[in-house]
């Protein structure tokens, strides 16, 4: 007896200075940041923006190339009163995040191919129960483990197409340190607003860049947090649907009942084999993305006022395609740059505008063709030619000159 | 001015990827803007190892280095694939301790046995990156030498900061030598 009563004493006063530390702490951190740029790494971006859109859970196993995301929560994420926790494997990662999601934590895991793989029947998972969630996949070689420390845009695809059945998807493709940043808290605030899992695609490149950053004011962080049910406890319905398929979200512990289910299910979250009520749970879960791709879209067209070429790409790709852009100027050739920052849902009116408004489409990519296809089901009209791939899967970067030379052969 | 790319080529274990970062933070120091970007295989030592450095007052859209005004050698393997990307009239700088053989002569190639002098006036070879990073950077100018100064130290752990700085100075020393 006295001996277990020695052992507990010091035990209780750690666990409260844990519990009293966020509000504080987290001020503290949050206004000791520097004004001013700093060398930052994009894994580092990614971490920085996953503490700042408000990300208390983080569930994964490391992988190169987005170990450095892991490592950096490990470390940050307890001193703000939230919790790492390496899992045993990438599956139990995902479900771990949509677990915890369920019980009200904004969650986030990180990974790359081989692991984003695994996590698939989880993500699906997590798309059905309408979960928000956020899947970080710094891409790298593949197939399989491929070529770890290697660049590759190969998983653009499978982030759309990876989980069977048809599922809606967001995910949202950066190309600089300073857009990883936000475009995490973006990914953070989708899929606390969407209720759904979204995915951040990265380039190793990327994740392992360094470039100079001013991260902004805590004041200018815009933080959405999933809708809380007003309603009293029995009258909740955990997929209930208002007007914009918005549905508040109760969590686990707050007094409100729910039934979580990969199952076909009913409003309640019942199993149900009814093609009504089945229709209507696949109808909601698209247009919870078709009625909202203004506010799911993000394009950047680069220079494409005058342009007679243009160049399609995201990412890294993206960048290279500027610097031979600029260089295609200097010497009079008339070329722009459309760059999606929201790959799914697919731009198709932006990709539209392009197509009636240039002659030749380059799409460079990283892979064996898997943009192009997008650009080229909005091609109905137009003959194959104009439209030229340039792709490559070595482990090397497409760089400006590829590109240059491509515009060329074309102009 | 235009992008200033440099390369610092060697194999893994050489601290080339952290001579990287403290120049990038050199840069960043002096309110210029750069990208670091690096390749090197899954071995943490041994296998091919480089890091790119681009700097410039202008937004940089491509952050690998690609045609550069600056090549860093540290071994013969590295010095036979990069040379033929380094500009004309751009800076080659070579470890004779490991580079034998030149391909291609470039006009303005510094030559020296980085990791022995680093062996005999440090003890180890373990500050041959920062030393040849010092040597570089003065013979270049690209940043200032208080600016690689403080970046060591904002960059290495606090215990290092002494050695680097040793290191450092006399890489500078060996380039004032050089000129001479």
């Amino acid at each position: 007896m006295l001996k277990n009563e020695k052992a507990k004493t010091p035990v209780k006063p750690k666990q409260e200075t844990v519990t009293k530390k966020p509000d504080t702490a987290l001020q503290e951190l949050q206004q000791k940041r520097e004004r001013k740029n700093v060398l930052m790494q994009g894994n580092e971006a990614v971490a920085l923006g996953a503490l700042d859109a408000g990300v208390n859970f983080f569930a994964g196993y490391p992988i190169t190339p987005s170990t450095e995301i892991a490592e950096i929560l490990a470390t940050e994420l307890p001193k703000r009163g939230g919790v790492f926790v390496q899992m045993e494997d990438e599956i139990a990662s995902i479900c771990a995040i949509t677990g915890a999601s369920l019980a009200g934590a904004k969650s986030l895991t990180a990974t790359s191919g081989p692991g984003f793989s695994l996590m698939q029947e989880g993500i699906g998972f997590a798309k059905i129960t309408e979960t928000p969630c956020v899947v970080v996949n710094v891409q790298r070689m593949g197939p399989s483990t491929g070529m770890p420390t290697s660049p590759a845009q190969g998983d653009i695809m499978q982030a759309k197409w990876g989980s069977h059945g048809d599922s809606p998807a967001i995910v949202l493709y950066p190309d600089s340190v300073k857009e990883s940043y936000e475009l995490t808290i973006r990914a953070v605030n989708l899929s606390e607003k969407y209720r759904t899992c979204v995915i951040l695609l990265l380039d190793e490149v990327l994740g392992h860049m360094r470039e100079a950053v001013r991260l902004p004011d805590m004041a200018n962080v815009r933080v959405i947090s999933r809708i809380k049910p007003t309603v009293p406890p029995h009258w909740y319905k955990h997929y209930d649907e208002n007007q914009k398929y918005l549905s508040p979200l109760a969590s686990y512990g707050e007094g409100y009942r729910f039934h979580v289910t990969g199952l076909t299910h009913d409003s309640h979250g019942f199993p149900t084999n009814k093609s009504s009520e089945a229709g209507e749970m696949m109808e909601r879960l698209r247009k919870k993305i078709s009625y909202n791709i203004r506010d799911l879209v993000q394009i950047e067209s680069h220079q494409m006022e005058d342009a007679k070429i243009a160049i399609f790409a995201a990412g890294i790709t993206a960048r290279a395609a500027k610097a031979a852009i600029a260089m295609a100027r200097f010497e009079g050739i008339k070329v722009g740059l459309l760059r999606p920052l929201t790959i799914w849902p697919f731009p198709d009116d932006a990709v539209r505008k392009m197509l009636r408004n240039v002659e030749t489409v380059i799409v460079p990519e990283l892979n064996q063709g898997q943009l192009i296809h997008e650009v080229q089901r909005l091609t109905k009209d137009k003959s194959e030619s104009n439209l030229i791939a340039l792709q490559r899967v070595n482990g090397q970067l497409i760089t400006p000159n590829d590109i240059l030379r491509k515009i060329k052969e074309v102009f | 001015m235009a992008n200033y790319e440099v390369r610092l080529s060697g194999s893994g274990g050489q601290g080339l990827i952290l001579a990287g970062i403290i120049l990038a933070r050199a840069a960043v120091i002096e309110k210029r803007r750069v990208t670091q970007t690096q390749s090197y295989g899954p071995e943490s030592r041994g296998g091919y190892s480089r890091a790119d450095v681009i700097i410039s007052d202008d937004e940089i859209f491509f952050p690998e280095a690609t045609n550069f005004n600056c090549l860093l050698a540290l071994t013969q393997e590295a010095c036979d694939v990069y040379l033929f990307d380094l500009r004309e009239n751009g800076i080659l700088i070579i470890d004779t301790t490991f580079v034998k053989n030149l391909a291609l002569a470039a006009e303005n190639t510094f030559e020296l046995p980085f990791t022995d002098i680093a062996q005999e006036k440090l003890g180890s070879p373990i500050s041959t990156n920062i030393m040849s990073l010092a040597f570089l950077v003065k013979i270049t100018g690209i940043v200032k030498e208080e600016s690689l100064k403080q970046s060591i130290a904002e960059t290495v752990k606090p215990a290092f900061v002494e050695l680097n700085h040793k290191a450092m100075e006399i890489g500078f020393e060996l380039a004032r030598k050089y000129k001479q």
